[in-house]
């Protein structure tokens, strides 16, 4: 079924194939059917807007609604390098910088190819804005190939399904069911917005980035004392929020009503924009709360207080007020607050207490008081999660280290215990990071150029005749500290994952790389 | 089946795994005789049972659960649900304590009542296996039936029930339970003292309930659950045993496919499982002779209930709805006989600030989506969604930081609710503390219906008194159409519901 897709990229297509020769046989047979497998792409049409729909398999990504609608909205900040990555970058990326071969490692939960990763779902976002969904991949190699073949903008990691997701055309409705996928979690600015006066939109700041850095530590946290959670990956989601990946075992199979638990367990910050007061905690707080407010609470005096200055204009002044219980100390308030018009927040918020002291109110019951300034502190600071993203087990999620189109920067792994020290605006973009290998390459000249001029994998270490190892593309870059974390990530998981026969993480990628020399 | 053959065991060392002769042979299984008055229905009925106890049987049973199915849809509370059901049971399926009988469990007429739970139970599970949806349901109706019962049980039977069946609790031991008393003190409401309670450490996955509503302490993966929560850990168990049987029965089901005695009856049960869920037929909400275009809809807004309501104003204040508010603005307004060609007018119009590219790459693809103008085959087949039903609307997932959609007597906080209200021309005072009491006490199906009785107060006298509309044609509404379409009549003519 010859399509369009396969015309338009063959030129890529011949590029690939001289640097993969060998394909194997296969490849053409897949290649063949994932035309006929993307019914919307003639369209143009983005399925991750579809509706939800029960008994449909296609569910939409919110995930990816959300990104999209920031390539769509305003113009790009000043602070982005390349508004859009070019093909040719883009292609250039996969081939010398894409860590093909840890993300084969990290759906695989292991080295021998399993159905782990040959029924794992992947959603193509083609060039041209076309969506391709089910396409999934038996081994490191052919996932490389193909993504080189297809040079998608950007792709997406759904479930493991019980059989290959290509083959689901041949099965009866119904048939293919996802059996696991990791629990995730999605964190993103825009959901922000009525609290953050710094920035809008897709733009985002140090300032605001700290809600990130705040809602990360509090989830983190959660996950791993509460739910006993060890392997939780954190992704740069490539503009302005992070993505959760957990992925011990017991994570990763459960079903869609446990995730909705951990999800609403979480989920604090409820209501629209007509709700009111959006936090309404029971006393005693729960544990998770009361760490939580112990967590956030310097974060509210620094970033909401000081950065932010939230309650600073008159609006949010009022809403401040509105979040407090007791009427007169309200109307003290309001009026020392009239008189005052550029207080800064930090006084404002002191000044609560110490109106409240000077005992001018006599039905303020202190408890009360305090109880709703903690509340208020949590409204201002706790994590809003998308948890649409989180209750479903068929979810797509970005995948880690893919480039953000709009930025042109790369999603990588954040370190939650040095989550504070992560910058998203120092984050390098794919032009840097190429150039970076420019530069090296300028600098330490091959010593024989004709032999490896030949080959360019980025992701494929390989030892030369000599036995000396030659160095890969992105450990000339500053990628490397983020690829260096991801593998300590991977093999920390797959010591988990594996039965205590197999020993041997630690140089497992050396014994792959002679596996799969081409 | 020629390369089955070729793996098979010789028949006479089969014997042991032949499932006829395991079921007959060396019976495994021995006759229950029904100990506890509840069941979790782990094993399957063997005694024979007349055709017509078969059918009497599982109809009797059925009745119970398409009552508890219909409770659940008109949005009752547990203890309505409770008043509605408990003299059907006592009809239908009577099931007695131990203590009922001075012989206790040995009495006669408790083994008949249990049987006769046993076999029906098992029945429909033959029934309702099917598909998936149908699985979902009796799951679903089934549990509550079990809680139901559960909770009625007196205290020394439901605990000699609950030993019996033999859960992996672990017990808490008096120095961790001190360790951590202060984290139980907090994460369990209503608790004074820590040592007042029996506490057991289970895997989190096990409490999914109490761990969505933050109302346990969870640490390391274990939940610290008291001894008074146990019924959701059984209930929990419950539905997982009965879901996966479930699913194993389904798989089972072919070998029944030859049996002309049972299958009629099974799938005539299934059939008559009244889907209380699809009450809303297509174009039930359509009004003969409305003029329904995007123009007119800022005028017939005014028959819309309140949380189509609160969406349109939204969209006019804001020229802006996110995603789940456009979603369920527009099946709304499809239920309400909008065309789709109108529609996608009626949505181009209110997104003021956008280009045409704009909208039709982010927005069109939706509202054709939800007309099954696009999508998979069986999006297309089914014309998209139907609208949404009151109980959808409630049960969905809350609205997050700037959405608007959901229900404003359910998801507004009351200030705000009460200003919608009077923003819409509600201003009578009783009606409004009416509105109040109900949602404190989370009626917001009849809060939405007081509301609908004052506002059209004259016109409903009116079409009482001339008899042109019978006392059906004014039940609770459950459904945003619904509400419309008896709206609009009731301002037009009075011309009855049914006419359409």
């Amino acid at each position: 079924m010859p399509h369009s897709i396969s015309s338009q990229d063959s030129a890529v297509n011949r590029n690939d194939d001289e640097i993969l020769p060998d394909a194997p046989p296969a490849e053409t047979v897949s290649q063949n059917q994932e035309p006929s497998a993307s019914e919307n792409e003639a369209s143009g049409v983005k399925l991750e807007d579809l509706f939800n729909d029960d008994d449909d398999d296609e569910y939409p990504a919110s995930s990816a609604t959300d990104t999209k609608n920031v390539d769509f909205s305003a113009p790009e900040p000043a602070a982005a390098p390349g508004p859009q990555v070019d093909t040719e970058t883009m292609l250039a990326f996969y081939q010398r910088l894409f860590p093909f071969r840890y993300l084969f490692q990290w759906l695989n939960h292991g080295i021998v190819p399993s159905p782990d990763f040959g029924n794992r779902e992947f959603a193509l976002t083609l060039q041209n804005d076309a969506y391709l969904r089910y396409q999934s991949y038996a081994t490191a190699d052919l996932f490389r190939k193909d993504i080189l073949r297809m040079n998608p903008s950007r792709f997406e990691i759904g479930p493991v399904y019980n059989t290959n997701p290509r083959d689901r055309k041949t099965l009866r409705g119904g048939q293919m069911k996802p059996i696991s996928k990791e629990l995730v979690f999605d964190i993103d600015l825009t959901d922000y917005d009525d609290i953050r006066s710094c920035c809008t939109k897709a733009n985002i700041c140090g300032k605001c980035w700290a809600f990130v850095t705040m809602a990360m530590k509090v989830v983190d946290t959660a996950l791993r004392e509460d739910f006993g959670f060890q392997h939780i990956l954190w992704v740069y989601s490539g503009r302005r929020g992070a993505h959760a990946w957990v992925c011990d075992p017991r994570a990763r199979s459960l079903p869609d009503d446990r995730r909705r638990a951990i999800a609403g367990y979480l989920d604090v910050v409820r209501g629209g924009n007509s709700s009111g007061k959006r936090i309404n905690l029971k006393r005693p707080l729960h544990p998770h709360m009361s760490r939580s407010l112990d967590i956030l609470k310097p974060y509210f005096a620094q970033t909401t207080l000081v950065d932010q200055d939230t309650f600073v204009g008159f609006e949010q002044a009022q809403r401040l007020l509105s979040l407090l219980p007791d009427k007169n100390l309200n109307e003290s308030l309001r009026k020392k607050w009239e008189s005052a018009p550029d207080r800064t927040s930090a006084s404002k918020w002191a000044d609560i207490d110490a109106l409240a002291k000077t005992g001018k109110s006599s039905t303020l019951n202190p408890t009360t008081l305090r109880d709703a300034k903690q509340d208020i502190v949590l409204e201002y600071t706790y994590p809003r999660l998308d948890s649409e993203v989180s209750k479903k087990m068929i979810h797509l999620l970005k995948s880690p280290f893919v480039i953000h189109p709009g930025t042109g920067r790369i999603c990588v792994p954040i370190d939650p215990r040095k989550a504070e020290l992560f910058d998203p605006l120092s984050v390098p973009t794919v032009t840097e990071l190429l150039a970076e290998i420019d530069a090296w390459d300028a600098e330490h000249p091959p010593t024989n150029a004709g032999a490896e001029a030949a080959d360019g994998e980025g992701s494929v270490p390989e030892s030369d005749a000599r036995g000396s190892r030659r160095l890969q593309d992105y450990e000339k870059t500053s990628l490397k500290p983020y690829i260096d974390y991801f593998r300590s990530f991977i093999a920390a998981l797959l010591k988990e994952d594996r039965t205590p026969k197999r020993e041997r993480n630690e140089d497992a990628p050396e014994v792959k790389s002679e596996s799969m020399e081409f | 089946m020629i390369r089955q053959d070729f793996h098979r065991v010789d028949p006479k060392r089969r014997a042991t795994l032949d499932h006829k002769k395991k079921q007959f042979a060396a019976p495994t299984f021995k006759q229950q005789d029904y100990p506890h008055r509840l069941n979790f229905y782990e094993i399957p009925p063997t005694e024979e049972i007349t055709l017509e106890q078969f059918e009497q049987w599982a109809i009797d049973r059925l009745k119970i659960l398409a009552e508890i199915e219909a409770c659940s849809y008109r949005n009752k509370s547990p203890a309505e649900t409770e008043a509605h059901i408990a003299p059907l049971l006592q009809k239908f399926l009577p099931l007695s304590a131990n203590t009922s009988s001075s012989n206790g469990a040995a009495d006669q007429r408790l083994k008949n009542e249990r049987q006769k739970d046993h076999y029906s139970h098992f029945i429909l599970r033959l029934a309702f296996s099917a598909t998936e949806e149908l699985r979902r349901r009796f799951a679903r109706a089934e549990t509550m039936l079990f809680r139901f019962r559960f909770q009625r049980d007196d205290t020394r039977e439901k605990r000699a029930f609950v030993e019996s069946l033999n859960l992996d609790w672990e017990p808490v031991d008096d120095g961790e339970r001190q360790q951590i008393s202060e984290h139980l003190l907090g994460a369990t409401p209503g608790l004074r003292r820590v040592d007042e309670e029996t506490w057991y450490k289970v895997d989190w996955e096990k409490v999914p309930e109490l761990v969505e509503r933050r109302t346990v302490f969870l640490s390391k993966g274990k939940a610290y659950v008291p001894g008074r929560e146990q019924v959701s850990m059984i209930i929990a168990e419950f539905t997982a045993r009965l879901e996966r049987a479930l699913e194993l029965t389904s798989r089972a089901l072919p070998r029944l496919d030859e049996d002309d005695r049972l299958t009629p009856i099974l799938n005539h049960m299934s059939k008559n499982f009244g889907s209380a869920e699809s009450v809303y037929s297509e174009g039930e909400g359509f009004v003969d002779g409305a003029p329904i275009t995007a123009n007119n809809i800022d005028r017939l807004s005014q028959h819309f209930p309140l949380c189509m309501r609160s969406l349109h104003m939204n969209l006019r204040k804001n020229n802006h709805l996110k995603h789940y508010g456009r979603l369920q603005y527009t099946l709304f307004l499809k239920g309400i006989g909008l065309s789709l060609e109108e529609c996608i007018v009626f949505w181009r119009q209110g997104f003021k600030g956008f280009t045409d590219d704009e909208f039709n790459s982010r927005y069109k693809y939706n509202i054709r989506h939800a007309y099954g103008d696009v999508g998979g085959d069986q999006n297309r087949r089914g014309r998209g969604y139907p609208p949404y039903s009151c109980q959808k609307i409630l049960n969905d997932s809350n609205p997050g930081v700037g959405q608007s959609h959901g229900c404003p007597y359910r998801h507004f906080s009351v200030d705000n609710l009460v200003g919608l209200l009077q923003s819409t021309g509600v201003n009578d005072r009783d009606v409004l503390r009416g509105v109040r009491e109900d949602v404190e006490k989370t009626r917001f199906h009849i809060a939405c219906n007081r509301v609908f009785e004052w506002s059209h107060k004259a016109d409903i006298k009116r079409v009482k008194e001339d008899g042109t509309w019978n006392q059906t044609d004014l039940d609770t509404i459950v459904h945003p159409n619904t509400y419309f379409k008896r709206s609009y009549l009731l301002k037009q003519m009075g011309k009855p519901p049914t006419n359409t």
